[in-house]
């Protein structure tokens, strides 16, 4: 057989088994396919990799390690139980015994568990994100509406927005300490510093897609803004804002995963308390498990921003006017029958 | 005397690579209080360009327009616009559209006179019962009527329809021509409505504007429409004066629209000694 045919008879497609595939089948049951052959692959491969940590974990090393998480996490909630109702007998004892005698509550000064650590990085990058959101929304407006503007703009964010968050990191971490001093902070200094580094890092999709959003309002219903006379404020409120709002929400879409993914690296430098510092810790911690609990933490990475997207991707489709027909069901009936 | 609308001269010139592009020249025309007219011409002969600098959405670049003998250069509350599209927000409800252009009246009211206005204006071109309703619910016909509502309600003295029946098929286009004959004979406003409809023109209008084709546009012709009111469309399509009327139109677009013209330096020079 000529090398030819062979290449041909190689290239040939697979359609017909494929298409005799029941949707619900190819929906589900592929991805599930490429899953078990994933992690057969990587059963086979890791233990042929040796590190000074030991052999690369192997799926069932991952999953021991994420039951040994929820273990430590319930059995840390479990002592924090304790802790509290050891504090209420001997409060209500010296109670019974003294009743103007002084009370003492203190809080738990447990290590903070794998969960406390995601909720830790949560509220890191809501916070940053949240503040990139509040600057590149107004800055986005103002972009998309004056040309002038945005000619000014631009250089910055073509400039800013490909710098990795790492460079960012140094410049960051010495303003936080140079201008936020206080003897009682309300926020500890790596907190404010992985959050800032978060803003800065997922601010451009926002500012971008906004900008483009709101200079690619039609031309008409600008029109009508301006024969209705409608002043700025209502103009920005009533129509730009509306308009735009498809486009704003795709930006934050973007921000929040760009955020999500430099956050793990902001944490690890800045040593926040998070998934960014578990992994750091772990990696020079050393042990036997640290490479398993490292790929857990990896996967819980991967399926949190996953699953921030598409809570994302809900309120985008919630905010879209274009998609408010279609949430209607009855919407096309009510079309032919509205001229009535 | 002063004239409620003229165009004196009106010129626009807009700038392109190879040259500056006169499209609409030396147009001039005075507009009656009250007065329904019609401006009919070749489609793209620069029309609509007349009546968005009479909106004050352009500026002309020579002459202008004079309201009540001022100039006016910007949007005005005495002026409303309805668009070839129904251009309504699609995120408002149609009686929040309308509401959105009560509030803007000359004279300040109250939040519930301007809703009373909204629901006034909205029964009036008969689209109250769809009032809650989203535009992408309603067809075309529907949204173009409640884009209507919104204009009255601005309460303007000008109402100005740029092609507002053109997207329309045309019984709906039937139905609303009535429709803005109605709301025309009940409030008195004096309409200016571009078209390039010879029988919409003739159906409407007391005075039909035809435009010559552009580069360089301009008034070539101006018919009476001599048919009695109120019309009714039976009435006006057995008048024997319509088809008079409608072959003299037919004629002037045929024949006379298109005119050999000097160069676009020639108009330039020539509109400049206009002023």
């Amino acid at each position: 057989m000529s090398s030819l045919a062979l290449m041909r008879r190689l290239w040939r497609p697979q359609a017909p088994t494929v298409r005799h595939l029941p949707e619900l089948g190819r929906a589900v049951g592929i991805p599930l396919l490429t899953i078990l052959v994933f992690l057969f692959a990587w059963s086979q491969v890791a233990p042929s990799i040796d590190t000074s940590l030991g052999q690369i974990p192997g799926p069932m090393a991952v999953w021991q390690q994420t039951q040994n998480l929820w273990a430590e996490h319930q059995a840390e909630r479990g002592r924090a139980a304790a802790f509290y109702a050891r504090e209420a007998q001997r409060n209500a004892e010296r109670l019974a015994q003294d009743p103007t005698a002084a009370i003492t509550t203190l809080t738990y000064t447990g290590r903070p568990t794998y969960v406390d650590q995601i909720v830790m990085s949560l509220m890191t990058l809501f916070t940053g994100f949240v503040l990139a959101s509040l600057v590149a929304i107004p800055l986005g407006i103002v972009c998309g509406l004056s040309t002038t503007v945005n000619a000014g703009i631009n250089p910055f964010i073509q400039i800013f927005r490909p710098v990795s968050p790492l460079a960012w990191l140094p410049i960051v971490t010495m303003m936080v300490s140079a201008t936020y001093v206080s003897d009682d902070p309300m926020f500890a200094k790596s907190f404010i510093t992985s959050a800032i580094i978060v803003s800065i890092c997922s601010l451009w999709p926002t500012v971008i897609n906004t900008a483009m959003g709101v200079s690619s309002i039609d031309r008409d219903l600008m029109n009508v803004a301006k024969v209705l006379r409608l002043n700025w404020t209502t103009t920005l409120i009533k129509v730009v804002i509306p308009a735009s709002l498809p486009q704003i929400f795709t930006g934050l879409r973007v921000s929040l995963g760009v955020g999500w993914m430099v956050l793990i690296a902001a944490e690890m430098l800045a040593q926040h308390p998070g998934l960014g510092k578990f992994v750091w810790d772990e990696f020079q911690n050393g042990s036997s498990d640290s490479l398993g609990r490292i790929m857990v933490a990896v996967f819980t990475a991967g399926i949190i921003g996953f699953l921030l997207d598409r809570m994302m991707m809900r309120v985008h489709r919630l905010v879209d006017y274009r998609a408010a027909c279609g949430r209607q069901s009855d919407c096309r009936l009510r079309l032919q029958s509205g001229r009535s | 005397m002063i004239v409620p609308l003229e165009l004196t001269c009106l010129t626009k010139v807009f700038p392109t690579p190879s040259g500056p592009f006169i499209a609409v020249k030396d147009v001039n025309a005075m507009i009656d209080a009250g007065e329904f007219v019609a401006v009919l011409g070749h489609s793209g002969c620069g029309k609509s360009t007349v009546l968005s600098i009479i909106a004050g959405l352009q500026r002309a670049t020579y002459g202008g327009v004079v309201i009540d003998g001022t100039e006016a250069t910007e949007p005005g509350a005495e002026r409303a616009v309805v668009f070839q599209s129904p251009c309504l927000l699609p995120w408002l409800t149609a009686r929040q559209n309308v509401l959105l252009a009560a509030a803007q009246r000359a004279t300040r009211h109250s939040r519930r006179e301007n809703a009373a206005t909204a629901d006034r204006y909205l029964e009036m071109v008969g689209v109250a019962d769809i009032a809650q309703q989203l535009p992408a619910e309603l067809s075309l016909g529907t949204q173009q009527c409640v884009s209507l509502a919104r204009a009255l309600s601005v309460e303007p003295r000008f109402l100005l329809l740029d092609e507002p029946f053109s997207m329309l098929d045309s019984l709906t286009r039937f139905e609303l021509q009535d429709t803005l004959l109605r709301v025309w004979e009940e409030s008195g406003k004096t309409v200016v409505m571009v078209t390039h409809d010879i029988d919409e023109g003739l159906y409407l209008a007391d005075r039909l504007i035809l435009m010559t084709d552009g580069p360089g546009a301009t008034v070539g012709d101006v018919l009476q429409v001599p048919f009695a009111r109120p019309r009714n469309r039976a009435a006006v399509l057995a008048h024997p004066q319509y088809h008079v009327c409608r072959r003299h139109v037919i004629d002037f677009l045929e024949h006379h629209a298109h005119q050999s013209r000097p160069s676009a330096l020639d108009d330039l020079l020539e509109s400049l000694s206009c002023g």
